[in-house]
């Protein structure tokens, strides 16, 4: 079995006597999609934010690519190669489309320290967001402002900024939200030809979307892993069809 | 040269173009018509729009409501009258001295206060302004809460600066590189950067940028600018005095920035010429209606900035069409 | 020893006076998010409305119960006309509108008293010392200040804790949409609070008018002061505001009575007395900035 690339190992994080995130050990593998879902409040959100730097875990350790991460800050993580998408859409609104790439392809490009020269005439920055809007199949809209895309051009915006340092692993925070079964389906399509070249943590309400997508699906509820296997077997799990699934299942 | 001629062909384009060269011409003017008192504001529009300029680069493309911006008014000027005082007059000497002195303070009070945010980063930089304020206050040697009178820069056998019109023009000459500096700012790679975090802070961490340090970077290079302004200001009137700080100052910045257009090249100078304009011309107009109204012209410009903030949130610039980027 | 007792109780004066101040900043920020600045110009028109009062009234205490619903009307009038249209906007507007304010009042009270600044007696039943130990005595006027300042910081702390607007002004802090949902007039709540604030400010003024002189831009300093407090205490805080109040006041006044002395020892004694109080006021800046290092959202403010 290969190295994992991500792992956390009993990661506990309370809000006063809320145990949000209680001692959860998960793992993601190269190549794979590992799927998180869980109910309403079970805490898939918070502990996305303690893998990307937004928050701190109380206790428990996390592992990228062979290093602790546990106390790095969220951009140290995304320069080792942890990129995200958020669950609201988190896009430049006042900047073009073209731009939000642009911005995410200078991030890593070295420091941004460099005040005189005309960041958007530089073509080692526009090449690569072109690159990467055609990619996500938003090459029409570059010079959209962001904040007239629609939501599912928001969306898959977002996944373009993500994918633009070239991510060992992203985190995708329930991509197909908000979308309509034609853009979900063609997410799917996707994200599934992503797949052979990185690792996801995929969180995401829409079953269907998961069992076409997952290689390995973590159940969360109240905060703790219930269960861990695959798709087949989460479906077969009966703490996961009773916790959870319940009805939808049966 | 091409984005010149186009930047010319548009009403902003003619607008600046005239605007400059009207501010280049003024001392003929004021000359020419024996109008003193015009050339001293216009050395002050000129020296607040540096001011206004350095404040914009982090409220306007930074989105950094800094209450405390005067407050360099202060570290420039204290810095050239404290050396002019013990008798180094060099320009040469001072203004390296006042600018470094400037950048310092700016990163002394960016490091501590851009880990705040909202109500707390207003409130933390209108304190620390308040301190250097307070400072010069006490500050006995140097004349404390009266002031003092110092000799200006000497620059032996380039400027004199005691002669009104190279002064100006040194000045413009100032405004005009500090505006340069700024075009080439805001769409760099550091620019860019600022303006990210301005629309959406957590967005650009989770690109991968430390945003706390390109905005203290940002802070610094305002204050930096600033300091330059203090500089000219107290060359200006040959003084210095806490009032040179004082927070209506600071809110004096921010209107200014805000009448002119956040985050757009010219509107610092245009709402630093509005503003003195508007300060001009209320007093006579008042005292049209009735005799020593005049003085009470902020009685109307209150109300003026409380409808601006509410119905004019593009400013001047937006006057003249949408602007580039 | 009595010294020291002096200073401080004359600490403990100048805090209560200004929680009232930072009293009403903190409600109308935590409550409607509102970056009032002109909150200082309700404590400068309260001591000039006062100060009109007690001498049509020729008396103080009845020109002060005059002056209260005044300062409260104003405050409405300020809620209804400017202010209530600027709580859904961002911070750097309500600065620049409440910024305008400040200059119209200051420039108001120019035009309607004139330039000189007034000065307001100090009454004369209060024109005496009381002995807060035996053998020590202290002025009446100040005692009744620390009387006046203590029975509102309780009956606000009441309010907030017990009754129904306390509840509501609660949950607005923390959620204010709920109150909307509540089905409660959330204008008028607003109108109220911010009334509330202007009384209080207001009475701040008048109080502070026999001490200080009642004089155009009075508010603005203290003002200053004010919001150094609630970012201290943590901004939308009642408990963190007096908290913070009672360690300004202390630094204040601590500062200003012993400073001098201790300057003396290597400074002359003019430079000493002349250096004191802005060193005092800019330990005030100091301690902010390191609460703020330590805490970014004050002592007693909401984690972000």
């Amino acid at each position: 079995m290969a190295e994992p690339l991500l792992s956390t190992d009993r990661l506990i994080k309370r809000f006063g006597g809320l145990v949000a995130t209680d001692t959860v050990s998960i793992d993601v593998r190269p190549g794979e999609i590992h799927a998180l879902i869980g109910p309403n409040g079970a805490g898939k959100t918070t502990l996305v934010s303690q893998l990307t730097g937004y928050l701190r875990p109380d206790s428990g350790t996390i592992r990228f690519a062979g290093r602790d991460i546990t106390r790095l800050p969220m951009h140290a993580r995304v320069r080792l190669g942890l990129a995200r998408s958020f669950q609201i859409t988190s896009v430049l609104r006042e900047f073009t489309a073209l731009d939000n790439v642009a911005l995410a392809v200078q991030a890593h490009a070295g420091h941004s320290f460099r005040f005189l020269a005309d960041a958007r005439r530089d073509e080692s920055l526009l090449g690569p967001a072109r690159q990467g809007l055609a990619d996500v199949g938003l090459a029409a809209r570059a010079d959209t402002p962001a904040a007239i895309l629609s939501h599912g051009e928001q969306r898959q915006l977002e996944i373009a900024m993500a994918l633009a340092g070239d991510p060992r692993l992203l985190l995708l925070d329930e991509p197909m939200a908000g979308m309509g079964a034609e853009e979900s389906q063609r997410m799917i399509g996707f994200l599934r030809d992503l797949k052979s070249k990185r690792a996801m943590l995929l969180i995401e309400h829409d079953m269907d979307a998961v069992f076409q997508l997952a290689d390995r699906i973590t159940v969360l509820v109240y905060g703790r892993a219930i269960a861990s296997g695959t798709p087949a077997e989460i479906r077969a799990d009966p703490d996961v069809r009773q916790a959870y699934l319940g009805e939808e299942a049966a | 040269m091409t984005d010149l001629v186009a930047a010319l062909r548009t009403t902003r384009g003619i607008v600046t173009l005239v605007l400059l060269v009207l501010l280049a011409v003024l001392p003929l003017l004021t000359q020419a018509f024996d109008q003193r008192y015009l050339l001293s504001i216009g050395t002050r529009v000129l020296i607040w729009a540096i001011a206004a300029v350095s404040l914009n680069l982090i409220l306007g493309y930074g989105g950094m409501v800094s209450f405390g911006h005067a407050v360099f008014f202060g570290t420039g000027g204290y810095a050239v009258g404290i050396l002019a005082h013990h008798g180094i007059a060099s320009g040469w000497i001072q203004w390296p001295v006042a600018i470094a002195a400037s950048a310092l303070w700016a990163l002394v009070v960016g490091a501590l206060s851009l880990r705040t945010r909202g109500l707390y980063f207003i409130m933390i930089t209108l304190a620390f302004a308040q301190l250097l304020y307070y400072v010069g206050v006490g500050l006995e040697a140097y004349g404390a809460d009266d002031g003092l009178n110092i000799g200006r820069s000497r620059f032996a056998g380039l400027i004199d600066l005691r002669d009104k019109a190279s002064f100006y023009w040194l000045c413009l000459a100032l405004l005009c590189a500090t505006l340069w500096f700024c075009s080439r700012f805001a769409n760099s790679r550091f620019g860019l950067v600022i303006r990210g975090a301005k629309s959406n802070e957590l967005r650009m961490a989770a690109l991968g940028f430390p945003v706390f340090r390109y905005r203290l970077a940002a802070f610094t290079i305002s204050g930096a600018f600033g300091g330059l302004s203090g500089i000219l200001m107290a060359n200006e009137g040959a003084y210095i005095s806490p009032a040179m700080m004082s927070w209506v100052k600071s809110g004096d910045l921010i209107v200014i920035v805000v009448l002119g257009g956040m985050g757009t090249l010219f509107g610092p100078l245009y709402g630093t010429i509005a503003f003195f304009l508007l300060e001009e011309s209320l007093k006579p107009l008042l005292d049209l209606l009735r005799k020593g109204w005049g003085e009470y012209w902020q009685i109307v410009f209150g109300p003026m900035l409380v409808l601006i903030a509410l119905y004019a949130r593009g400013g001047i610039d937006s006057l003249m069409g949408r602007s580039r980027g | 020893m009595d010294y020291l007792l002096l200073q401080v109780l004359n600490g403990v004066q100048l805090g209560l006076l200004m929680f009232l101040l930072a009293a009403g900043l903190t409600l109308t920020f935590g409550i409607m998010d509102l970056v009032n600045l002109a909150h200082g110009s309700l404590y400068m028109m309260g001591a000039y409305i006062a100060w009109t009062f007690v001498g049509w009234t020729d008396s103080f205490v009845l020109g002060a119960l005059l002056a209260l619903p005044a300062t409260f009307l104003l405050g409405v009038v300020v809620e209804m006309v400017v202010a209530r249209r600027l709580y859904a906007r961002d911070h750097l507007d309500q600065v620049l509108a409440t910024f305008g304010l400040i200059l119209f009042f200051n420039e108001l009270v120019r035009v309607i008293w004139g330039p000189a600044g007034k000065s307001l007696a100090v009454p004369a039943f209060l024109n005496r010392t009381v002995e807060i130990l035996p053998g020590v005595p202290y002025p009446a006027y100040r005692f009744a200040i620390i009387v006046v300042g203590a029975v509102v910081a309780v009956l606000l702390a009441w309010l907030v804790a017990r009754t129904r607007l306390g509840m509501l002004i609660r949950a607005g802090a923390s959620n204010r949409r709920m109150i909307g949902a509540l089905g409660v007039d959330i204008e008028l709540l607003f109108t109220l609070v911010f009334g509330l604030g202007a009384v209080f400010a207001g009475l701040a003024g008048l109080m502070a008018a026999p001490i200080t002189s009642v004089k155009i831009g009075m508010g603005d300093d203290i003002l200053i002061l004010a919001f150094v407090i609630i970012v201290i205490g943590g901004i939308g805080s009642i408990k963190g505001a007096f908290v913070a109040a009672m360690l300004v006041g202390q630094i204040d006044i601590v500062g200003r009575a012993f400073l001098p002395d201790f300057l003396k020892t290597f400074l002359s004694s003019a430079a000493a007395s002349s250096a004191a109080p802005a060193i005092s006021q800019v330990l005030v800046y100091v301690v902010m900035a390191g609460v703020l290092v330590w805490r970014p959202t004050g002592l007693f403010g909401q984690r972000a």
